[in-house]
């Protein structure tokens, strides 16, 4: 796990912008924070040094008990629709009901780190999935998309673990490194990256600093 | 929250464009940088094609090139185009006109939209 403070962000969609050259650039605006620090975990108590954070507050209408006792203490009126924990060195720092947004930690031209649940694809062949070439279409084929062999009969007579075969495909958990933020946009929340990051659009995501 | 999106497009829109459509005949003018010098080509021909859209417009340009038929595809908003003069109307019936890759010489003319 990163040793980074970070933020939560959810995903808006892509869109291009031209840099000094005139050459046009595919970015991804995330709307970020501004999140609000709800519990500070120390070596000492919990065995590790990590930071809790809230984004996008739900009202106290919308919250369970539970939620509304768990964000009590950093004065909020409801939970929160996200919660997650960012592992820091210096927990010492942050204080309970502390805003973070996104000025406090990331400036232009930053590296970031974007973790997020891909885009399901369902249950896939092996092509889609793991990229295999598939056979020839026509000429008396009768090989198209199929995997082909997965393994040796008299030895090992078994199929080795880990082989690639068709299955779910997506809604994994990835994380794109070292995406550059082109721009930050503070009176909106929004954080412009370059490059694509994983997801749908609205999909929760956790931006790390390097 | 698409709003954020939309008002990122209408900052790095160019509002300097003319209106053109499909048919018409159009000169674009290129910014091309040469080293530390920069100058401006013209590509003249006509517009087979548009994408509407907001950031991502664009349109293709084609013209005969000493006999070779020669097609360029420019996004509507990229600032490497300095300007585009529409030099002739043209009444078409379609919004692409692929189907003039196919044809040579007068068969290729288009009419004025205008008489």
């Amino acid at each position: 796990m990163p040793k980074t403070i970070g933020l939560l962000g959810k995903k808006l969609g892509m869109t291009r912008v031209y840099d000094e050259e005139g050459q046009a650039v595919p970015v991804t605006a995330l709307e970020t924070g501004p999140c609000t620090v709800l519990q500070i975990k120390t070596v000492e108590r919990d065995g590790y040094n990590a930071i809790q954070l809230g984004f996008a507050a739900k009202k106290a209408s919308r919250s369970i008990k539970p939620e509304i006792g768990h964000t009590k203490a950093s004065g909020q009126q409801g939970g929160f629709y996200h919660i997650r924990e960012f592992r820091v060195d210096d927990p010492g720092r942050y204080e309970v009901g502390q805003a973070i947004n996104i000025n406090d930690i990331f400036k232009v031209g930053d590296l970031v780190d974007i973790k997020g649940t891909s885009k399901g694809k369902g249950f896939q062949g092996v092509m889609k999935r793991h990229g295999f070439k598939g056979g020839p279409g026509g000429h008396g084929s009768m090989f198209h998309r199929a995997p082909g062999s997965i393994g040796c009969s008299a030895w090992p007579s078994r199929v080795i673990k880990g082989n690639k075969m068709p299955g779910h495909m997506g809604s994994a958990v990835v994380t794109k490194k070292n995406l550059i933020v082109i721009d930050i946009r503070n009176e909106d929340n929004v954080m412009v990256v370059k490059g694509s990051v994983p997801g749908a659009k609205q999909g929760l995501l956790q931006i790390f600093t390097k | 929250m698409a709003t954020v999106l939309e008002q990122m497009a209408r900052e790095n829109m160019r509002y300097d464009i003319p209106e053109f459509r499909p048919g018409d005949t159009v000169s674009v003018h290129l910014r091309i940088i040469e080293g530390a010098k920069e100058r401006i080509q013209i590509f003249k021909g006509v517009v087979i094609a548009q994408r509407r859209g907001m950031m991502g417009a664009s349109f293709t340009v084609r013209k005969m090139s000493h006999g070779v038929g020669v097609e360029k595809s420019f996004p509507f908003h990229s600032p490497k185009i300095d300007k585009i003069e529409v030099d002739n109307q043209g009444r078409v019936r379609r919004s692409k006109l692929y189907y003039l890759r196919e044809l040579r010489g007068k068969a290729a003319r288009i009419k004025d939209r205008n008489i």
